[in-house]
């Protein structure tokens, strides 16, 4: 069981690692299209790190003698792991459409920060 | 030639027939196993509660998840399998590529908007593109227009691997069989 817990921290300072970048890139980018990028990108694998983390302890500490119903816990971590690969990218794209729509416009090397 | 126009027109029709069975059955399949799952009860009563809503389900929108006939389908369905795979190792590819650019002292960003074209037309290979070029290194898709993209880069580099070596347009584009 020692093995499982060092491999599930290790995802889990993994994900923290990749949403700390993401908020990092979020303060110190320039404008609001490569702050997308810090968010959009570090987010996903982010957060899908911490859901297998979950799942992997869910799967060997939990699941063990319980019900069904609790051992179908990690079916619905894997329908979240998937809904976040479709919906982040959705969704970033989205945002920067929306931003490119209303005419903002995008920082070239050497311009002030926005 | 009117004959053979004639048939060709019936065996069409049939396709269409057995590929709209098939559309049932597959949506049908994939909707109860998905009730199954999130369910976790499997007394009568859920189950049976599960088949009614999956039919109903299955016959109102079964063209809404599969269009064609079932063999260019599956094969379609492995290669993307495969490409999943690809696109993973590519994704954390990209968030080392960010967490670089965004820890270094000096910030080594240099964004450009580029514009190409592809060979891609159906709406569900234009969203796996899309998508793909948002999760890979230094690339967000902004817009698509009849399968022309525009790219906001973050740097030159990974501009020049859509634009010159166009790797992901033809995995994409083998996947879909739209070359």
């Amino acid at each position: 069981m020692v093995i499982i817990d060092v491999i599930v921290i290790l995802l889990l300072a993994a994900g923290i690692f990749f949403m700390f970048t993401g908020v990092i890139g979020l303060l110190r980018l320039p404008d609001f299209y490569t702050r997308l990028h810090a968010t959009g990108k570090c987010d996903t694998l982010g957060e899908v790190l911490i859901i297998a983390g979950l799942l992997l302890y869910h799967l060997f500490v939990y699941s063990p003698g319980a019900e069904l119903s609790v051992k179908l816990v990690p079916v619905k971590l894997i329908f979240l792991i998937i809904f976040i690969f479709l919906a982040n990218p959705t969704a970033t794209h989205a945002i920067m459409k929306a931003a490119y729509k209303t005419g903002l416009k995008p920082w070239k090397k050497g311009d002030a920060r926005m | 030639m009117r004959g053979c126009e004639e048939v060709k027109g019936k065996e069409e029709k049939m396709n269409a027939k057995s590929g709209k069975g098939f559309g049932i059955l597959v949506t049908f399949c994939a909707m109860f196993l998905f009730w199954l799952l999130l369910s976790g009860i499997f007394d009568a009563l859920h189950v049976g509660a599960g088949i009614i809503c999956s039919a109903i389900v299955a016959l109102i929108s079964h063209d809404l998840l599969v269009k064609e006939k079932g063999e260019k389908m599956l094969s379609k369905s492995f290669g993307f399998f495969i490409y999943l795979g690809w696109e993973l190792w590519q994704i954390v590819l990209a968030n080392f590529d960010v967490a670089y650019r965004v820890l270094h002292p000096k910030m080594p960003i240099d964004p450009l908007i580029i514009e190409f074209d592809t060979s891609l037309r159906s709406d569900f290979a234009l969203v796996t593109l899309a998508n793909s070029i948002t999760l890979t290194p230094g690339t967000i898709t902004i817009d698509i227009k009849d399968g022309k993209f525009w790219v906001h880069a973050i740097a030159k580099k990974p501009a020049d691997a859509l634009l010159v070596d166009k790797t992901m347009q033809k995995k994409v584009a083998d996947v879909f069989m739209e070359w």
